[in-house]
């Protein structure tokens, strides 16, 4: 046997070591909140990454007003953040277990409808929606952050990943002037309203969004 | 042993949810009388041309969907099946004959068949799921669907295409024809 090698003693009980190790720096399980063990900043890029209601809304909020052209959307870039870390904040400040998947639907259907119709839409009327919608997943996203020890983090982690979303997608709709784009944004928009018709009814028949 | 026989990774992803999505996503396809209705609204958008060929499309899906919010509530509609029989007979019929109808018949007709498509699966929704994943799946399913008779109606601009488009709706038609015996025995 080579003199360097470890016994097989000394194997063991490094593996046991470690074994202590993870089990006494493992985190916390907090169900629903992504933990990706670079911090609570990552961890609220990631919460958003992973949260397909979040997803969506923003989605289809960027769409409806990237279609009405640059002014819109920059404007959208400066509201849809705003309204959605005031809300965040009530969420921390006073989180409710109540379910608002009602509400969730009737904002997808919305929005959705909007952006399928494709009207000229003025300005005040895109961003209030966009302001009442991203006040509420905002308030949401909050009470969901709550339990985390660095709540305030995370939302600024998501609020950031909700920024570079909104420039990227707004970006290319704006930019691409092409018929067919605008004809696959409508059609997007049909599928988020009529997933939010699906939604109000899930909504209430069980009483709430699972 | 490990190795040779490992359960399904679902890195990353919430476990619940997938299912929500993918049992979503597998619903509309799970049987022929969905599936050849959907892909024929595809086939008859893409013989009308634009606007009709994204019209028709955008409005499936939300009609569809408020069927389906009927279903969900216990809302009875009476008819599904023969609804759902009917509707691959006249929309295979429709496009077998190239029938040029005004748009807003054309949605008309689309959409009232919609309805009933929607109520089947809201009614048939399994407990259990994620509402909204599910949903989600359900209708970009059915989008694809309309997506593939869009693809496959194109081959219109040819003759040889033409006659291949009227014979895809005459074997839809037929197939409606036995969705609809089987729905009244």
């Amino acid at each position: 046997m080579p003199a360097n090698r470890p016994s097989t003693r000394n194997r063991r009980g490094r593996a046991a070591a470690a074994v202590a190790l993870i089990g006494l720096v493992c985190p916390r399980a907090e169900a629903h909140l992504v933990t990706t063990g670079l911090g609570p900043v990552y961890d609220g890029i990631a919460h958003l990454a992973v949260s397909p209601v979040d997803l969506a809304v923003v989605a289809v909020l960027t769409l409806l007003a990237a279609m009405r052209g640059p002014r819109q959307a920059r404007w959208l870039l400066a509201v849809l953040p705003a309204s959605w870390l005031l809300g965040g904040f009530g969420g921390l400040i006073s989180p409710i277990e109540a379910s608002l998947g009602w509400a969730t639907g009737l904002s997808f259907l919305l929005a959705g409808a909007l952006v399928a119709a494709d009207r000229d839409l003025p300005l005040p009327v895109v961003l209030a929606l966009a302001g009442v919608i991203g006040a509420l997943h905002g308030y949401l996203t909050g009470a969901a952050l709550a339990q985390t020890p660095r709540a305030p983090l995370e939302l600024t982690g998501t609020l950031v990943a909700l920024i570079v979303l909104v420039t990227l997608l707004a970006g290319l709709v704006v930019s691409v002037r092409r018929f067919a784009v605008r004809v696959a944004v409508r059609v997007m928009g049909s599928w988020i309203a009529a997933t939010g018709l699906l939604v109000i009814g899930w909504s209430l028949r069980a009483g709430s969004l699972k | 042993m490990a190795l040779a026989a490992p359960s399904r990774a679902w890195a990353h992803v919430q476990g619940g949810e997938v299912a929500g999505f993918l049992s979503g996503l597998q619903h509309p396809i799970s049987g022929w009388d969905h599936v050849l209705a959907m892909v024929a609204v595809g086939l008859w958008g893409a013989q009308l041309g634009a606007p009709a060929i994204w019209i028709l499309p955008v409005t499936f899906p939300m009609v569809m969907a408020l069927g389906g919010m009927m279903g969900l509530l216990g809302i009875p509609l009476p008819g599904v099946e023969i609804g759902i029989g009917f509707s691959a007979l006249v929309l295979g019929a429709l496009v077998f004959a190239e029938k040029r109808a005004p748009l807003w018949a054309a949605a008309l007709i689309v959409g009232f068949f919609a309805i009933f498509h929607g109520h089947a699966h809201g009614v048939e929704l399994p407990a259990g799921q994620n509402g909204l994943l599910y949903s989600m799946g359900f209708v970009v399913a059915t989008g694809c669907l309309h997506g593939v008779g869009i693809g496959i109606g194109l081959v219109h601009r040819w003759a040889a295409g033409r006659v291949f488009l009227r014979a895809a709706g005459a074997t839809v038609a037929v197939a409606g024809i036995y969705f609809l015996i089987s729905a009244l025995a």
